[in-house]
This record gives C-alpha cells, structure tokens and sequence, in this order.
C-alpha cells in the first residue's frame, strides 16, 4: 500500500526524522492559511506548493512550484493545480487528478542526497541504501553508476549499527559539512530504521535528502510504501489509503479478499492460484498475440474462495466493457470444482452471459463441476488443457470481432 | 528413495485444531502420512478425530510423539512465533503453509534459522530446513504428504517438482502423471520474498538422490532466486532440468498475486531468469501446457 508524501513526512516527524515545516491543504482556502502559517513561522516569503499524488517525478511534471510571493501567490499556484492533470513518468499518459496540496517552507539548500530503505529478498534483509547522486532516479543511478550506490544491510536481531550509519555518512563525505553533520545523520538513519520496522514498510525512501547551508540534515521528499501482509496490527492504514489513487475495480476486489490488476487486454480470466493466473495471461498473449487477443486482467481467486467470492468475481469481469470473451482457468487443489462452477453459473444467470465463455475444469470434484456446467444451458465452450483453452478464446474473439 | 519426506516422516500438525489445520490434517491422515500429533497451545490433552494427542507446545509433542517434522496452518499473527518455536523444539523439517506473514517477521525467522543451521553444522549435525510460507508444502507420493495439494493427481516416479506456485505445481504434476511420469518428491518453496528453502537448496537435493532423474523447476517474476538456481544448474547438476517461468506479461510494480511476485525497479522479469536458464542448460516450456513434455523430451 502506497500513501502521500504528506502522510510519509507525518511518520517521519513522529519517528524523529527531521522534515521542513509543511501542512496539507484540500482547498485553495486551506492552502493560502497553511502558506500564511508558514511565513509566519519562518518570516521568509518562500514557501513550496507540492501536487500529492502517489505517482513520482512530480517536479518534471509541473506539480512542484517555488513561491517567492507568500501566501497571495500559493494561492494563485493552487488554482492553477488542484484539478490539474498530473502527467509524470508513473502515471501513465492520462496523467492523475491533483486533488490534495502539501504547503512547505522554502529551505536553502548545499547539497542534495539519496536515502532509501528497502527489503533485499536476496539477502533476507532491510538494506539501506545510500547517494550522492539526489534528486534523479535511483533506477537510472543503480544501472549507469552503481558505484555511486553505498549499501548497508541490517542484521534483524542487533539492528542498525553505529559503525555502518558512519559507513554511509562518511561514504557520502559528509565531514566536508562537519562532524555535527555526520551525527545528525546517523541520528536520521537510526530514526529512519526504526520507523521501517514498527510501521512495517516495504520501501522508505528520502529522495531528495538535503544538508543546509548550517549544516543541518533534512527529509525534502519522503516516499513509504507499507507491506500489506502486516495490515493485521495497523489499524490505521485505512485512514491513510487514498481511494482516488487505486484503481477502483483492484479495490473492490481487495474488500472481496480477491487478488486482481486491470490490464490493457480483452480477455477476462478467472484463475485459482496466483502462478496459475500468471501464467494464464501468458499463454492468451502466447496465442493471441498474432491476432489482436491479450489479457484484460490477473485474477487470482485464492485457494479457499466460497462460492460468494467466485460469483463476486466473475460479475467483475462481466462488467468491465473491454472483455470481449472469458476464460475460467480451474486446477483444484483445495479449491473444489463444483464450487467454481455454482459461483460461475450463479453469475452468469444473473447478469447474463454475452460474451463466449471458455472453462477449463480440472482437478477436485472435477466431474461435479462439469456436470454442474453443461446443466447450466449456458452457452460454455468446455476445454481439456490450457493451451487448448487458449485456442479456443482465441477463436472465439475473432467470432465476436473483439481484437483490438 | 525421494527428498526430505518419506514413509517414516513423524508430522506434527501446529494449528490442528483450527479450520484449515483440521481440514488438512484429515486429508493427511487419508493419504496415509503419519500424523503423530497436533499442537494448540490451552488445548494440550484433547484427541484429535479421536486418536491423534493435541499438546499444549511443539517441545511438548515432540518428546511425547518423536514427531521430525512440524507442519504449520497457523494464521499469519502467531505464524512467525510458530516456525520459530518448531525450530526450537528440534523439528528438523519445517512447513509453513499460512499465507500472509509479514516480511519484517521472515526476515527475523530467517535470521533464527541461519544461526541455528550455522550452529549444527559445527556440531557435524544434520541441519533444519524450512519451506515455505505461502507454499502448497511437500508431498513424497505414495508415501507422504504434508500440506494442502491434492494427493490423488500424483504418482509414485522419478520426477522432482519445485515451484514457487501451488496450482502451477499441480498443472505440473497433473501433466506428468498424464504422460504416465510418477514424482520423486514435489516441493513447493511458496510466493514469500523471504522464506525458507530456494531453488537452490531443493535442486541440490535433486541432484544427490539416486531417484530423481530429471526436475521440473516452476519459477515466476521477482527477485533472484531463478537466476541462483541457473548457476547452480550449470555448475553442479548433471540431469535434465525443464522449467517454466510464470509473468511474461505482468507488469511491472504490480504485486501478482504473491507477495514475491513484483518487478521491483526493473529487476526481476520472466525474461531476464529465461535466459539465465536457458543459457544453463536447462529448456524452457513454450507454454504452461507443455511442462511435462518439455521435460519428457530430455529424458533419455
């Protein structure tokens, strides 16, 4: 789960990672008495407007802007902003909607850095990462330069180490700002750790990390993503999701306890088993690929799901305007036949069945399940593999002319 | 002859009195796996489907029942405290089946298990293993299974299985069995992208038993482990080894399904771990449908 800048500099405020002073604002209104609060508090007329969408290279985009005026002029960039179409190279061509400002002071500033947090699955750790090369792409950093990448891994049990926090702010030549420098620094690292693990986080990431002209160290950007699996013990993760920035079918299916991800494709699957929905995908693309057929989601309906669930499911395929045929991929394990096939029938009848629909049954209560389906007078095209489903879907997309 | 579980394998069951604990644990016992005891702490003393002892902890059932083997259905809250007390207790193999433990949790049970592992091998002793979370679990067929895949579409053979799906394992097997090829051992290594025993750790036990001939390795996008598994392919192993890497067409930064399964910073795609196969001598299947007759066509 992602969340704002805004929320992400909260945390960091909390856990004791310094931050300039900043308020989110809803409106033009608030924007202007949060820019006011800000001079006022600072004596400087210099404040930042920031756009809050979850996607990042905000700046390039034109969601950042350096007021010079005060309070008068953030109001005239938050007209301008909010409602805008934020185009940056995350969000895809059709840019975000801005709907939340974040107000900041202006800070003059020497030098920027890179501080990020992540889990290295390879070494079973949290690795902190470290660079002089701020304010541009880790990804282009890590592939022209690596070397211009400091890592540190942190052992669970002992924690982030004294030794390796001087590793880093060393590393990055902090001494030329003073030793206070080099402390506040590892005073930031250790913070920083700290909020990784109690707030259960998947990526932290301060990008830009800023030493002012006094020395000082400063969180100029914050970006956190949390690890859903620890969703249990964070009641108020809720509250933080922005439901503007998700998907809303990829929500709707999460409140069903399905996992699901909006494709481009005119296929719609409906798969047990996250490798089995993976490779569904693949083998459309594989056949359909020639002839205009790709898959329009990933749909993995777990191994337990109820009957409710399936039906739940297939009525989110059914509709979505893009799915120009279905194809039902079953291999049951724990997950029986019979019951995809009632939640399957259930939602046909329901909403109606206008596209050709392919099933592939395999596994526990398979003879159940197929019985259940050819009783159902729905027009379902039965198929023995997954290639041979593939085929078929194939097929029946040119029938109805859906290739795009 | 098969890897890690055969037909003296003691289970205990961590979980056994909760919904899917008590589920599998039947289908378990059908299937013929010695289930010698179950484990949920305040319900030490009760029977379970009157004959197999409920304790009130793994030290507890382990003494009592001489299980080796835990495996474990508790939900992901209490999850990583049970691997770690099963590992404590002396469970030499370990099989965690719940879905949905934190990362932060793995990376201190790993941690456990490294110095334990590191500790028994200075003492010359035989090391324990973990597989899983998020996994199907293990099945010897004919023999034993421990976890939730359905026993009846294997067959006793000389085929070792390891993936990191479930249903992709079964579509595997299910292929196999259809071809008239029986299993050596399946083991599902699970969607976590931290967690016990990898490509590597099962490939290397492949290798040394006499009754496995050739594996089928299922892999998918995320992280590195199928390019380890390639190194260990081309420098160490001496059978044929087909593969199938799922998520060609995933996109990128979307979790799949797995917690594991994401291209993270461009790192981690279908086609990068293909060709660090293939460029190991393994073969690809084409199609998810031919994994079985990609494997069968480098038997001799």
């Amino acid at each position: 789960m992602k969340i704002h800048e805004y929320q992400a500099k909260q945390l960091f405020s909390k856990y004791g990672v310094p931050i300039p002073k900043g308020y989110p604002a809803f409106s033009v209104d608030e924007v202007e008495a949060q820019a006011k609060r800000i001079v006022a508090e600072t004596g400087s007329d210099v404040v930042v407007v920031k756009a809050q969408i979850h996607a990042g290279g905000r700046g390039k985009g034109g969601g950042v802007k350096v007021v010079k005026g005060g309070a008068a002029e953030a109001r005239k960039v938050a007209e301008k902003m909010f409602g805008m179409q934020l185009i940056t190279h995350q969000t895809g061509p059709e840019g975000q909607k801005v709907r939340r400002l974040y107000v900041e002071q202006g800070l003059a500033m020497e030098r920027e850095l890179y501080l990020g947090a992540v889990v290295d699955r390879d070494r079973r750790r949290v690795a902190f990462m470290a660079s002089t090369e701020g304010g541009v792409e880790i990804e282009k950093v890590a592939a022209e330069t690596p070397e211009k990448i400091l890592t540190v891994h942190v052992d669970p049990i002992v924690g982030l180490s004294p030794y390796q926090a001087r590793t880093l702010g060393f590393g990055l030549d902090l001494m030329r700002h003073g030793k206070d420098t080099v402390a506040k620094f590892t005073k930031l690292l250790n913070a920083l750790y700290e909020l990784f693990v109690k707030e259960d986080c998947s990526l932290c990431e301060i990008n830009p990390l800023v030493i002012l002209k006094n020395g000082d160290v400063v969180a100029l950007d914050g970006k956190i993503n949390f690890d859903d699996n620890a969703d249990f013990r964070h009641k108020d993760w809720e509250g933080q999701r922005d439901v503007d920035e998700e998907d809303p079918v990829e929500l709707e299916a999460k409140h069903a306890g399905l996992n699901y991800v909006s494709l481009d494709g005119n296929v719609g699957c409906l798969v047990n088993g996250a490798g089995l929905a993976m490779a569904t995908m693949d083998i459309i693309k594989h056949a359909g690929e020639k002839h205009g057929v790709a898959p329009a989601n990933f749909l993995d309906v777990g191994g337990g799901a109820t009957q409710e669930q399936v039906t739940k499911a297939f009525k989110m395929i059914l509709h979505s305007p893009k799915v120009k045929a279905i194809f039902v991929n079953i291999f049951g394990g724990i997950m029986k036949c019979d019951v995809i096939a009632m939640g399957v029938v259930a939602a046909a009848k329901e909403m109606g069945l206008k596209v050709p629909l392919v099933v592939r049954l395999e596994g526990t209560n398979v003879e159940l399940g197929r019985k259940i389906l050819s009783e159902s007078g729905l027009a379902i095209q039965a198929a023995t593999t997954m290639s041979d489903g593939a085929a078929k879907i194939v097929a029946a997309v040119g029938t109805v002319g859906g290739a795009t | 002859m098969s890897v890690l579980v055969g037909k003296n394998t003691k289970v205990l069951v961590q979980g056994i009195t909760g919904g899917a604990g008590s589920f599998h644990a039947k289908q378990m016992l059908e299937y013929g796996t010695k289930v010698v005891a179950g484990v949920t702490p305040t319900r030490g003393g009760e029977k379970f489907e009157g004959k197999v002892p409920v304790f009130d902890t793994v030290a507890r059932a382990v003494q009592e029942s001489g299980a080796d083997t835990s495996v474990i259905f508790v939900p992901p809250p209490g999850a990583a405290d049970a691997i770690l007390e099963a590992i404590d207790a002396g469970c030499l193999l370990v099989v965690c089946i719940t879905e949905g433990i934190p990362v932060i949790d793995m990376i201190k049970v790993r941690r456990v298990l490294e110095a334990t592992q590191a500790f028994q091998r200075s003492e010359g002793k035989p090391i324990t293993r973990l597989i899983g979370p998020n996994c199907p679990g293990i099945i010897t067929p004919g023999a034993c299974k421990i976890g939730i895949m359905p026993g009846h579409i294997h067959k006793e053979g000389h085929i070792g299985v390891v993936s990191r799906s479930g249903t992709l394992t079964y579509e595997a097997v299910g292929q196999l069995t259809s071809l008239g090829i029986g299993q050596s051992t399946c083991v599902g290594i699970g969607g976590d992208p931290v967690a016990g025993m990898d490509f590597v750790d099962v490939l290397e036990l492949f290798q040394a038993d006499p009754d496995t001939h050739g594996v089928i390795m299922i892999g998918e996008i995320g992280g590195g482990m199928e390019e380890r598994g390639a190194k260990f392919i081309k420098e160490k192993m001496n059978k044929p080894v087909a593969c199938f890497i799922a998520g060609t067409t995933a996109p990128p930064g979307k979790r799949m399904g797995h917690a594991g399964a994401i291209i993270a910073g461009g790192k981690g795609t279908a086609a990068e771990k293909m060709k660090a196969l293939e460029d190991a001598g393994a073969k690809i299947a084409p199609t998810p449908s031919d994994m079985a007759s990609t494997l069968k066509s480098m038997m001799k």
